[in-house]
């Protein structure tokens, strides 16, 4: 298991936890971000800024963070 | 009559298909309950006349966003016929969400899945008859922005509404309803998505305009590209105004009000017309602005800018968001203030509003094309004005930097990327149609009575020389006169500053009746009246001092605190002070 924030950039990884408050999960629910989902960090954000997510259709920004709020699954190695 | 609100996510195209439905009919309208404006128009479907409301794009109809609220609490107090719910079809699984809260709500619903060619393209496909054996609610797959589908859609919703009678939702079984498992079960039974995606255009653009280096220069690349298209394409627009307001002056008015005694025959002319028609030469420059941002706006581009500007804005104690609502003030205030909705903590929000109001509105921005052109030699105007947009990004960074650890706040920052779209013509041309109807009314009401006023001041009381210190507005500007001189603004100045307050499209109207010009005249008149260190300061005055009365008006009513507005016009007044002072003790030395 591994934070978001600390993916590679285009690695793809699986959601195993969301540790934000009930507001927030909310929010990445409708965003798409859901437990047992596909996410990838499509690019960072210069100067420490967002990072930019692909999870299905859906593109969203989101900062440091909050990424480092979501657990993910060890990036499957062979999709590099 | 019937009512049909339409729901959905942001970036569903909602605001496309209302823009299809109702055309160029609809309005901004008020109702009881909810304090915030939303669009309404009313067509004919079948054979009912039905109100259609578009309701603000939300996530989450359990949220705690001021948007959501507005959504919650119209439907609480306005009871609906059908609820319309737009779903973007190629992001289906994931905006089904909202459906499912819907559904718990006990309305008739309609569910239209939009953007069904782009759908299509990456290879979704929905099986709308599964759905609609899953759910007992039917769908139709439409374009919203080409109108495909769109036909038959409202021809079964005209049916459906024979049989509805008006209902208000409930919203006892939304807090409970199953949502993340019933989700993954309906998009498993009516959604079929590709195991991979085949790459796209946006990815390509992506990578030139989100580059670290490249993203920012072609953002202010772009945003030049708007100012200097208005300027190119509108001038000329509003110099051949300008000719036909100065021709219908002198061919058809003064002969016509020429029996009419001369305060009479003055008032209508020197007041009233001179004052509205130097105002309604810059409505061309105004509609090419609304246009062009309408343009930008909907092309998904703006959010792109959020992305590129977040690092900067986080230190400042704002957000992505935050900047976006900056660049829609240059639009106008009004607008960008109410975007601020979107945000959940509210020393977020009150701070993104603090600064909005220092940002080079289109109001402004005549005043400056009109001082710029009268007096700086034309290789300065458009540095001149250049250094006010700087000027104005500068003001509302210092703003937020000073009250940053006042309104501290810890919002979690997350935003969709839509794909980039390129918006059709219509609904461009409908879009800036709205903003630029919304700017003429606002602004009509307060320029005429503005420009009345004015003369009535610079002309009682009776038989004083026009705009004289004898005059009211000479004393007026008497009084204000230890508090405006060290900055370079006499006393005919100040009476326009004043104006200003009320709507700053008003100040040129009241300078042209100030100084009894028409437009053309009153250029000349200007020139000779101030050097340049002294029109400088009062541009960088009117920049900053206080936000008009319609931006006044919605500070308060969006933040529903006098002391935060109180600050919102007392801060940027000292602070305009202070840069004017700068700039005119600075320019007037460099001069000697």
């Amino acid at each position: 298991m591994c934070a978001l924030s600390e993916l590679q950039t285009g690695q793809d990884a699986t959601v195993v936890g969301l540790r934000a408050d009930h507001d927030f999960v909310q929010r990445l629910h409708a965003l798409g971000v859901r437990i047992g989902r596909s996410v990838r960090i499509i690019r960072r954000g210069a100067l420490n800024g967002p990072l930019q997510l692909r999870i299905g259709t859906t593109d969203i920004m989101l900062r440091r963070t909050e990424a480092a709020l979501i657990d993910t699954t060890e990036p499957a190695t062979a999709q590099t | 009559m019937k009512r049909i609100a339409l729901l959905g996510m942001p970036n569903c195209g909602k605001s496309s298909l209302f823009n299809r439905v109702t055309g160029a009919s609809a309005r901004i309208g008020n109702w009881p309950g909810i304090t915030v404006d939303l669009m309404r128009a009313r067509i004919l479907l079948g054979s009912h006349m039905v109100e259609v409301v578009d309701l603000p794009g939300i996530y989450d109809l359990n949220g705690y966003t001021e948007d959501e609220q507005v959504v919650r609490d119209f439907l609480c107090a306005q009871p609906v016929d059908l609820l319309i719910m737009v779903i973007n079809a190629a992001q289906a699984e994931r905006q089904l969400r909202l459906f499912l809260q819907a559904r718990t709500l006990g309305v008739p619903i309609v569910v239209l899945f939009n953007m069904a060619d782009e759908a299509r393209r990456l290879g979704i496909n929905i099986d709308r008859d599964a759905f609609t054996e899953h759910t007992g609610f039917s769908a139709h797959s439409i374009s919203a922005k080409f109108g495909d589908g769109v036909p038959q859609a409202l021809a079964q919703i005209g049916h459906m509404l024979g049989n509805t009678v008006p209902s208000m939702p409930s919203f006892d079984a939304l807090a409970d309803a199953d949502l993340e498992h019933a989700l993954d079960q309906l998009a498993h039974q009516s959604i079929d998505t590709p195991v991979t995606l085949s790459a796209r255009h946006t990815d390509r653009i992506d990578r030139a305009a989100l580059h670290p280096v490249l993203g920012p220069v072609l953002f202010i690349a772009a945003m030049a590209l708007v100012f200097n298209a208005v300027f190119l394409l509108g001038a000329p627009l509003q110099e051949g105004i300008g000719a036909a307001f100065d021709w219908l002056r002198s061919a058809a008015l003064v002969p016509l009000l020429a029996p009419l005694p001369a305060w009479a025959s003055g008032f209508l002319i020197e007041g009233i017309y001179n004052g509205v028609s130097t105002v309604a030469t810059f409505v061309p420059l105004i509609v090419l602005f609304f246009f062009l941002m309408a343009l930008v706006e909907d092309s998904g581009y703006l959010s792109r800018a959020a992305f590129l500007m977040d690092a900067f804005m986080s230190r400042l104690g704002l957000d992505g968001r935050s900047f976006v609502m900056l660049v829609m003030g240059f639009g106008c205030n009004v607008p960008a203030l109410m975007g601020t909705r979107i945000m959940r903590a509210r020393p977020l929000r009150l701070l993104t509003m603090l600064t909005i109001p220092l940002s080079l509105c289109s109001a402004r921005l005549q005043v400056f094309l009109f001082i710029g052109a009268a007096i700086f030699p034309a290789v300065w105007a458009p540095w001149a004005l250049l250094s006010l947009y700087l000027f104005s990004i500068a003001a509302a960074v210092l703003t937020a930097w000073l009250f940053r650890k006042k309104f501290a706040s810890r919002e979690p920052f997350a935003l969709e990327l839509p794909p980039y779209r390129l918006p059709t013509a219509r609904h461009v041309l409908l879009r800036g149609w709205h903003e630029v109807r919304h700017f003429v009314h606002r602004a009509s009401r307060f320029i005429v009575a503005g420009v009345a006023l004015v003369w009535l001041l610079t002309h009682l009381p009776v038989g004083v020389d026009a705009a004289s210190t004898a005059s009211w507005a000479g004393q007026i500007g008497s009084w204000l006169q230890p508090l405006l001189s060290p900055i370079g603004i006499d006393a005919q100045l100040t009476l326009a500053l004043l104006f200003g307050f009320v709507a700053k499209e008003v100040m040129i109207g009241a300078m042209a009746v100030i100084f009894g010009q028409e437009t053309s005249a009153l250029g000349d008149t200007l020139a000779q009246h101030m050097n340049i260190a002294q029109a400088y300061s009062f541009m960088l005055f009117t920049l900053l001092y206080t936000p008009c009365l319609s931006t006044l008006a919605t500070l308060q009513s969006e933040s529903r605190d006098w002391r935060f507005t109180t600050l919102a016009v007392a801060w940027p007044l000292a602070l305009a002070w202070g840069v004017a002072w700068l700039a005119y003790t600075g320019l007037s030395a460099l001069a000697h």
